[in-house]
Order: C-alpha cells, then sequence, then structure tokens
C-alpha cells in the first residue's frame, strides 16, 4: 500500500519531469535549433550555474518586493475586510473603490506608479500589494461574514460583547478563508513584483529577463524564469505550512 | 417562570413587506416545567424563543421571565439550536467550555463540571477530539452540554434532533429526559414531531401556520420518569390523535 503511494506521488511526476527534460535535450540537438531560440536544458543549467552569486543579489531583491507587497497586502487587506462586514455603509463606500482598484489593468498602472514614486523597490512593492490585496480582502470579508447566525445569537444571549464575539468566533471562523485568499496573495505578489520590475529596473530577477532577452541570452532568461518558479513555490509552500499550524482542525482525518 | 401576554411580532423584510410571525400568543410557563411548542413549518415557533430570550423585541405584548420584563438578553438562558453550531477549532471540552467563556467567567474552574456534563452523556473520552471527528448526534450533546455548563434556569431549544436520523433522534430525547430528572430546568422545547412533543413534555403548545397562533394547550397526563413504554400507553396515543386532528383541520382549513 504504502509503496504503491511513493510511486504513485513521487516517481511518476519525477519521471514525467525527466521524461519531459530528455526529449527537450535531444530535440535541441537532432534538430539543431539555435540556442537563442530554444537552449537545451543542460545550457540553461550551466548558464544558471555560471550566474550563481550574481543571481544571489537579484533574487533577494525581487524576494524582498514579494513580500513586502504580500504583507502590505495583508496588513491593508483584513483591516478593510472588517470594515466591510461590520458596516453597511463602508461596505457601499469601499466596495466600488475596491473592485475599481482590481479592474485597472497593474500592468498600466506600474508605469503611471514609476514616475509618480520614482525607481527602487517602494514602487515595486506597491504594485505587488495592488496585485495581491484583492483576493485577501474577498476571501477575509466571505470568511468573517460566514459565521452561523446561530452562533451570534448564541454570543449575544450571553451577553458578550461585539468585540469578544469577534476575537473568539468570527476571527477564527474566517482563518480557512483567509488562508486560502493568502495563497492567491502570496503567488500574486511574485508576479506583481516581475511586472514592476519590467517596466523600469536595474535589479531583480524580473530585470534579468527583460535585459537577457533584449542580448538574445536566452539561456539566461530561462534560468531566471526557473528561479523565480522556485521562489514562488516556496512562498506558497510557506503559507500552506502557516495555514497549517495556525489552522491544525483542517488537517484531513486521521492526519493527527 | 415565565409569562407572555398577548405578544405579536411583526418583521418587515427586506423588500419592504411586513410579516406576521406571531399573533396574539399568551402563554405562561411554571417553574421547571417541560413545554413543547409543536406546528408546521413557519409558524412562528422559533421567532417565539428568540423573544423570550431578549433577542428581538416583541411588536406588541409583554414578556416576563422571573417577573422582570424581557428587553434585553439575559444570561439565565442556555441555547440549543438545530445544528450545533459548534466551533470546529476547539476540542470537544473547550466547545463545552465556551458558554462560560462568553459569559465572562473563567473557564479554568468549570472544567471538572464540563468533563462530569460529558460524561452524563456519554461522551466521556472524546474531550480532546475537534467536533467534525463526531457523528451529528454525538455534536448535538456537546452543544446541549454548552447549554447546560453555566448552570442557567432556563433552556430554550430550538429543533434540537430535527437533523439527526430517526432511531439517534428517539435516543436523544430520552437522554434529555434523564438529564432533565436529575437537573431540573423550565425548557421550552420546538419540534416537528408530534410524537417527540408528547414524550418529553409536561404541557404541549400546539400552534397554527403564518401568523403562528396557539390553536390549544395540552396536559399530557402520562407519568415520570417515562421511557420508550410510555409511547404504548393509551394515554399518548389519544393525545397524539388530538394534535394531529388539531394540526390537519386546520391546514384543510385554509385550502
Amino acid at each position: 500500500m504504502i509503496r504503491r503511494r511513493i510511486v504513485g506521488d513521487y516517481l511518476v511526476p519525477a519521471a514525467t519531469l525527466v521524461g519531459v527534460l530528455v526529449a527537450w535535450e535531444a530535440a535541441t540537438h537532432v534538430f539543431r535549433i539555435p540556442r537563442f531560440v530554444m537552449p537545451a536544458p543542460s545550457a540553461i543549467l550551466a548558464e544558471g550555474w555560471d550566474w550563481r552569486y550574481r543571481f544571489l543579489g537579484h533574487a533577494w531583491v525581487t524576494l524582498y518586493e514579494t513580500l513586502g507587497g504580500f504583507a502590505l497586502s495583508i496588513v491593508v487587506g483584513v483591516p478593510l475586510a472588517v470594515l466591510i462586514v461590520y458596516s453597511p455603509t463602508l461596505k457601499n463606500a469601499l466596495y466600488p473603490l475596491i473592485v475599481l482598484a482590481q479592474s485597472v489593468p497593474k500592468i498600466a498602472i506600474a508605469p503611471v506608479l514609476l514616475l509618480m514614486l520614482g525607481h527602487g523597490e517602494i514602487p515595486k512593492v506597491i504594485v505587488a500589494f495592488l496585485v495581491a490585496f484583492f483576493p485577501v480582502v474577498v476571501d477575509t470579508a466571505t470568511g468573517l461574514a460566514a459565521t452561523p447566525p446561530e452562533l451570534l445569537d448564541l454570543s449575544r444571549s450571553y451577553r458578550a460583547s461585539a468585540f469578544k464575539t469577534f476575537l473568539k468566533v468570527r476571527l477564527p471562523m474566517a482563518m480557512p478563508f483567509f488562508f486560502a485568499g493568502a495563497k492567491v496573495a502570496i503567488t500574486l505578489s511574485v508576479i506583481g513584483a516581475v511586472v514592476g520590475e519590467f517596466v523600469g529596473s536595474d535589479k531583480g530577477l524580473g530585470y534579468v529577463i527583460l535585459s537577457a532577452t533584449s542580448y538574445w541570452k536566452t539561456e539566461l532568461a530561462f534560468s531566471s524564469m526557473i528561479l523565480l518558479s522556485v521562489m514562488a513555490i516556496v512562498l506558497f509552500g510557506a503559507v500552506a505550512l502557516v495555514e497549517r499550524l495556525v489552522c491544525p482542525w483542517l488537517a484531513p482525518a486521521g492526519e493527527e | 417562570m415565565i409569562r407572555l401576554d398577548g405578544v405579536e411580532k411583526t418583521y418587515r423584510t427586506r423588500r419592504g413587506d411586513l410579516v406576521r410571525a406571531v399573533e396574539d400568543v399568551t402563554l405562561h410557563v411554571e417553574e421547571n416545567e417541560f413545554v413543547t411548542l409543536v406546528g408546521p413549518s413557519g409558524c412562528g415557533k422559533s421567532t417565539l424563543l428568540r423573544l423570550v430570550a431578549g433577542l428581538t423585541p416583541a411588536t406588541r405584548g409583554a414578556i416576563r421571565v422571573r417577573d422582570t420584563a424581557v428587553s434585553e438578553p439575559f444570561t439565565d438562558v442556555g441555547f440549543v439550536f438545530q445544528q450545533p453550531v459548534l466551533l470546529p477549532w476547539r476540542s470537544v471540552l473547550d466547545n463545552v467550555l465556551f458558554s462560560v467563556e462568553m459569559l465572562g467567567l473563567e473557564p479554568r474552574q468549570y472544567r471538572k463540571q464540563a468533563g462530569d456534563l460529558l460524561e452524563l452523556t456519554g461522551l466521556g473520552g472524546f474531550e480532546t477530539k475537534y467536533p467534525r471527528e463526531l457523528s451529528g448526534g454525538m455534536q448535538q450533546r456537546v452543544a446541549i452540554c454548552r447549554a447546560l455548563l453555566p448552570d442557567p434556569s432556563l433552556l430554550l431549544m430550538d429543533e434540537p434532533f430535527g437533523a439527526l436520523d430517526a432511531m439517534t433522534r428517539e435516543e436523544m430525547s430520552l437522554e434529555l429526559l434523564r438529564v432533565w430528572e436529575e437537573r431540573r430546568k423550565t425548557i421550552l422545547f420546538v419540534t416537528h414531531s408530534i410524537p417527540e412533543a408528547i414524550l418529553l413534555a409536561d404541557r404541549v403548545v400546539v400552534m397554527t401556520a403564518r401568523p403562528g397562533r396557539i390553536a390549544r394547550i395540552l396536559e399530557v397526563g402520562l407519568p415520570r420518569p417515562r421511557t420508550i413504554e410510555s409511547e404504548f400507553d393509551p394515554r399518548f396515543k389519544a393525545a397524539s390523535d388530538e394534535v394531529r386532528s388539531l394540526i390537519f383541520a386546520r391546514r384543510a382549513a385554509a385550502r
């Protein structure tokens, strides 16, 4: 049983990945594809290895922008969700603005923001935040509103204060929803940071991809992309891990 | 203990229509009496419980509990709903302690009593489980323990066994009676089930649909403590026939 699970869960996807890489490597040699059109995996790996020290600096910048945007999306998004749920007036006032902010294409905002805020990391943090905050607000608000009315009646019949009810009932009830939003937000803030870097920067993995392609260094662009993907996956995993620690009751039955 | 005099409740729906949920309800409940409210859906039974608890104000009439007019929630009351509405992130024991915590009492001082209550309802050994690891009937027992822990003198139960299967339901009714024999309380119990209403109650309040009015109040003469055999008593059959005819006669007349 356990052996079958290992084969199914790990061996099959790993073998598929290796198969794709081998086919890719072989195709570039057999069909003599120019390296700037489609470099071989081995070339991408070699280029990435050459760049390992320089990558460190650029990856750090992108990580910093991503985490900054993500943190901001939570610090701003969660209180916004609370306001929306608790005040119908504020909901009517804020919801259209939030939806408007969400519907403006972020790639279109980025150049304007850079114009307003200048260069450096801050404008990228803002772009990452703008891309990421929407799911945090919407999911947290949904979670806060999802408390069964009976529980609110129960709290009221015990004459508990609204703040106590918020802290002990509504907030924990919203946690799984909040984390659903946060998991989307973390991957979106990676995209936001890279979009910010595309528009104008001299640092970060987005900048490396953009300058590599303008010099026809496709291997370098590919290795940056891989690094970015790895970063996004690790960040997603980290949020999922925090979720498991904060919401242990959500673990599938029989796994404790 | 509870006195409802000429109580009426009218709601305004979101579309602005006025809906009369209950009308001219006069009902006096004695201390430690077990009263069941039975009637078709939408007869305002749940509204009546919310009115007694002070969760919603009456449009007309007077509601008094222990000679005090009810205008806001008061703490001497326990609530059990159709759904257990437990907190999924809390263990069974911490769910039971939720009531004293919300009352502003020190939960640590109630741990032993909470454990005793769980023992009494057959949940000993489940203290550290999460609610989702329990069956529906067990979850509802936890909700009942939660309501009983602060030892309120009034228990309001809104179709508490309505979501359970028929067998668990009967078992739970008898168990509730056993707990009630041990810790006497005034209980107002809403149900759809005629046999359940008769098996549990000292008096059965039969209500009509929309607006909810009291059709008749029946004394159940069955001796206590009641058991499953009580249902074979001819008085049980007579009472259930009477309730049934009251509910269905009104329905036929409405058509």
